[in-house]
């Protein structure tokens, strides 16, 4: 494999030291299996033992509850005022389950098979295969709390067919699943801090992780109203604090959503799994001017209804209404008739681009596509498409003014989910014995492309269903003796906190924290986003070593430490998706192939599709911080396909 | 392009005083956010060297419910259904002079600037906003019939977002459309009627031992709510209550009996 560039001498290293463990056994009896054999912690011992959680969406909350119940000492923590604000609650479409429930043929094997073929053959069979499994309780246990799921006249869940399937195992609950599974999960969470069990600490955000005698011991945070630099002791961490996304600045993500706890996780020792594979989501309301701060996902679901089409000729300005059907390229029609509109996200987003760079896009700078209503209203009438898509189309025309059952959608890809994270093993471990990462933050199921409505059935299986079980497994083995409040790990972590924090506002320079961010997603977005090259990624390999230095030495962060400061807050976050940025495109570079959201340019077929290399690249790319942040060691955890043939890709 | 001009309230902190400050804002186009203007402005005063306007937000979809300030005394200004991030500046015309604030109620106080201190929302929902059920306990989703006129009417109270708009708009700065949507939310459930008589209770307990006021039915609440609920709520809310008070006393009479 040639890795011999000027930035990127990686070390590759077939690595004896972490270990996938996978348990042994046919797949479909693994996790019940590893169940068994793992070690308990008798009902008394619990309360004894103290779990920090970090994030409090969908797997942190849902794990902190789950670790209450079961009588752990927990203690959860949130940068937000309050655990509901976490960002899965945006998530639109629905959650994916393996009920069968349309008797379509749907199965757990169909949802591993999807899952392993949405993700390109760059996942972990076994764990896939558990995420499948699991996928059932999951409805169960939100239905049992209350989160009220769209039901047919008869009273039994409805389901919806969504992107890279054929089947509909899409439980949605209007286009706001995400909020209503994060609520279902969050009133779990207040139940057992009303009970007592889980202490929530709001309004606080972790800095750095500590590590004494070679495990995770603890987290040192900033309280974000007085500013104290503070440490929490623990037996185990989990870190639940979600994707990377905003490393584009550009994305679908909330605004505070951030890289630090992941980075400072890795720079103290976690390996950091496949960073390059990002998700360019294909239906975004286009960017509007300069002072675009967010992009607005619209849900995978209106591809159900809705048709995707740009003019044929190229440069053509004329209002949609006004070109005939036969002057309309419906192109994922055309190239995928199979999957049609539901195409996956990497390739729909991919068709796009090429449409617009082919000068067919539409709206203003050209960089958009239609989605297209007006057969589905023709067919089911309007007041069928509002029952199914209202609040979408609403917000739709709050943002851009557009009155989308009358005019045509207009859509853009962007930066929406992020595959890579941390590296895990099958108990969700990461390197750093006793720090545990669920959720998006890990490196995941989803390989090299993640499927609509999956992101929500790995969080909530990560959380209500793995990290207890592996958690307490953990603790039951180790049984940890309590960390000494002054072991001097703790205070040599704090001081180092205290000091970053010390130096961001020291600099006094002259260029807002913002304007490093943005400069940031631009050079991400044009050299490691949708499309990506040798050249181009040497380029940005260039450029962000340079932005770093610039950032350290000329940002501007006013005002102190000891009071609520936002651009404090961002620039310390800006700060690691800096150094975070390099890593992507490292990553990037090393990987020559072409899989699933990771495109490179150099390896396509004929006909412009993602083309692997199955023979160089079955493997996780993990990358160890070696202190110089220009070279990571590499480590390979090699990936073994024994039920799921290994195929191009194809959704034609 | 247009011009605004902008009287912000500027706090230090929660004990420090005060006071509204006037800034210019320019070349605000339609197409930003309220927030995006508001962004542009603190890239300008951080320029000039000014501490920038503290305010909450995050998901800008209009549904974390981090977001909210009154602009000219309307809670999440002034269109209907809509929350502060997802309002565009093509509402407002060149030349406007609008007054921002932040929510104002003795049980939101001021943290800084525009944001305020809401986590009486979470301990009204410690108190009994959920449905016990400790993960792995649950039996087979299909196994419980929902008509789906009761999920419809349940997700209308599950849809709020919890930011605030309500009390923030109530001349007695009252929580009861926020506690009337989630005691709704889970009572029209079945899975929701063993607590329901018990939920009702502690969540209003909880409710009125915070600083909130008390409902005098002007529906203020109802009309700036960005996700439309309903004062129906709350009028089901004071039924659940007045019935689950008479069924109390049934009981302690009829353990008095035995």
């Amino acid at each position: 494999m040639e890795t011999g560039t000027k930035v990127g001498h990686a070390a590759e290293l077939m690595d004896t030291r972490f270990d996938a463990g996978i348990p042994p056994g046919p797949i479909d009896e693994k996790w019940e299996r590893h169940r068994f054999d793992m070690k308990l912690v008798s009902p008394a011992n619990r309360r004894r033992y103290t779990i920090l959680v970090v994030g409090s969406g969908l797997a942190g909350s849902a794990a902190a509850a789950s670790l209450g119940e079961l009588g752990y000492n927990v203690k959860c923590f949130s940068y937000h005022d309050s655990p509901r604000r976490a960002h899965s609650i945006a998530a639109q479409g629905g959650i994916n389950a393996a009920k069968n429930y349309r008797n379509d043929g749907d199965s757990v094997f169909r949802l591993f098979y999807d899952t392993v073929k949405g993700g390109d053959f760059r996942a972990r069979e076994a764990n896939v295969y558990r995420l499948a499994e699991l996928s059932v309780n999951i409805i169960d246990q939100c239905v049992a709390q209350g989160v009220p799921f769209a039901r047919e006249y008869g009273g039994l869940l409805d389901n919806r067919s969504f992107g890279g399937a054929q089947v509909s195992r899409t439980f949605y609950a209007r286009g706001q699943t995400g909020q209503q599974l994060l609520l279902g999960a969050y009133q779990a969470l207040e139940r057992q801090v009303g009970l007592g069990t889980v202490t929530m600490h709001t309004r606080t955000e972790m800095l750095d992780l500590v590590v004494a005698d070679g495990r995770a011991r603890g987290i040192v945070t900033r309280n974000l109203v007085t500013g104290a630099i503070e440490s929490h002791l623990g037996d185990a961490v989990v870190l639940a604090t979600g994707g990377y996304a905003n490393v584009f600045y550009l994305s679908t993500n909330a605004k505070a959503s951030n890289a630090t706890a992941i980075w400072r996780a890795h720079k103290r020792g976690a390996f950091f799994g496949n960073p390059c594979f990002t998700q360019i989501h294909p239906t975004c309301i286009p960017v509007s001017g300069d002072h675009q701060s967010k992009l607005t996902l619209m849900s995978e679901s209106l591809r159900n209804d809705g048709r995707v089409w740009v003019p044929k000729k190229a440069g053509d300005a004329r209002p949609p209404d006004q070109i005939p059907p036969d002057e309309r390229d419906y192109y994922l029609e055309r190239k995928y008739p199979t999957y049609g509109n539901l195409a996956p996200r990497d390739i729909a987003s991919r068709a796009a681009k090429e449409v617009c760079d082919e000068n067919r896009g539409v709206g203003p700078g050209g960089r958009g596509v239609y989605l297209d209503f007006t057969d589905a209203i023709t067919r089911l009438g309007e007041r069928a498409i509002r029952e199914r898509y209202g609040n979408l189309f609403d917000m739709y025309e709050r943002i851009t003014g557009e009155n989308a059952y009358r005019v045509p959608m207009r859509m853009y890809p962007a930066a929406h989910y992020v595959m890579g994270g941390l590296w895990v093993d099958y108990n969700l471990m990461s390197t750093i014995p006793g720090l545990f990462v669920g959720g998006e933050a890990n490196f995941s199921d989803h390989g090299a492309n993640r499927l609509g409505a999956s992101a929500l059935m790995q969080g909530l299986a990560d959380g209500y269903f793995i990290l207890p079980y592996t958690v307490a497994d953990y603790i039951g083995r180790t049984q940890p003796d309590k960390v000494a409040a002054d072991h001097p790990a703790l205070r040599a972590v704090e001081e180092e906190v205290l000091e970053r924090v010390t130096r961001l506002l020291d600099i006094s320079g002259t260029r807002t924290v913002d304007s490093f961010h943005r400069e940031l997603g631009r050079i991400m977005w044009d050299h490691c986003g949708m499309a990506r090259n040798d050249a181009g990624l040497r380029r940005a390999l260039e450029k962000i070593p340079e932005l770093r230095a610039e950032f350290w030495e000329n940002v501007r962060v006013l005002e102190r430490n000891e009071e609520v400061n936002q651009s404090l807050e961002k620039a310390g976050r800006v700060a690691d998706f800096l150094e975070l940025g390099e890593l992507i495109c490292i990553d990037a570079l090393h990987r020559t192939e072409s899989c699933g959201g990771h495109f490179r340019e150099e390896s396509q077929t004929p006909d412009g599709e993602a083309l692997r290399d199955d023979g160089h690249f079955i493997y996780v790319a993990a990358w160890e911080y070696t202190g110089s942040l220009a070279r990571p060691n590499l480590h390979k955890e090699p990936l073994h396909f024994e039920h799921v043939r290994l195929v191009q890709r194809s959704y034609k | 392009m247009m011009k605004l001009t902008l009287r912000v309230w500027r706090q230090k902190n929660a004990t420090a005083p005060g006071r509204f400050v006037t800034y210019e804002a320019k070349n605000v186009s339609q197409d930003m956010s309220f927030l995006e203007m508001l962004d542009v402005l603190n890239e300008e005063l951080i320029g000039r060297g000014e501490e920038p306007i503290a305010f909450e937000h995050d998901c800008r979809e209009g549904i974390c419910g981090s977001c909210g300030f009154m602009i000219d005394g309307l809670a999440h200004g002034p269109k209907r259904a809509t929350t502060v991030c997802q309002l565009h500046m093509r509402s407002f015309r060149d030349g406007d002079s609008l007054t921002i604030e932040p929510w104002r109620a003795r049980a939101f106080p001021v943290v800084k600037d525009l944001i305020v201190d809401r986590s009486a929302f979470d301990r009204i929902i410690q108190a009994g906003g959920f449905i016990s059920a400790p993960t792995g306990s649950a039996p087979d989703a299909n196994a419980i019939l929902i008509p789906k006129e009761h999920a419809d009417l349940a997700f209308d109270g599950a849809a709020c977002i919890g930011c605030g708009a309500c009390v923030a708009a109530c001349p007695n700065a009252a929580a009861m459309l926020f506690t009337a949507a989630k005691v709704s939310h889970l009572g029209l459930l079945p899975q929701g009627q063993p607590e329901r008589d018990d939920r009702v209770r502690k969540m209003v307990t909880v409710m009125d031992g915070e600083m909130f006021g008390s409902c005098t039915n002007i529906g203020e609440c109802e009309a700036v709510c960005p996700k439309e609920i309903r004062l129906y709520f709350i009028a089901r809310m004071n039924h659940d209550l007045i019935k689950a008070g008479i069924k109390v006393r049934k009981m302690s009479q009829q353990a008095a009996r035995i």
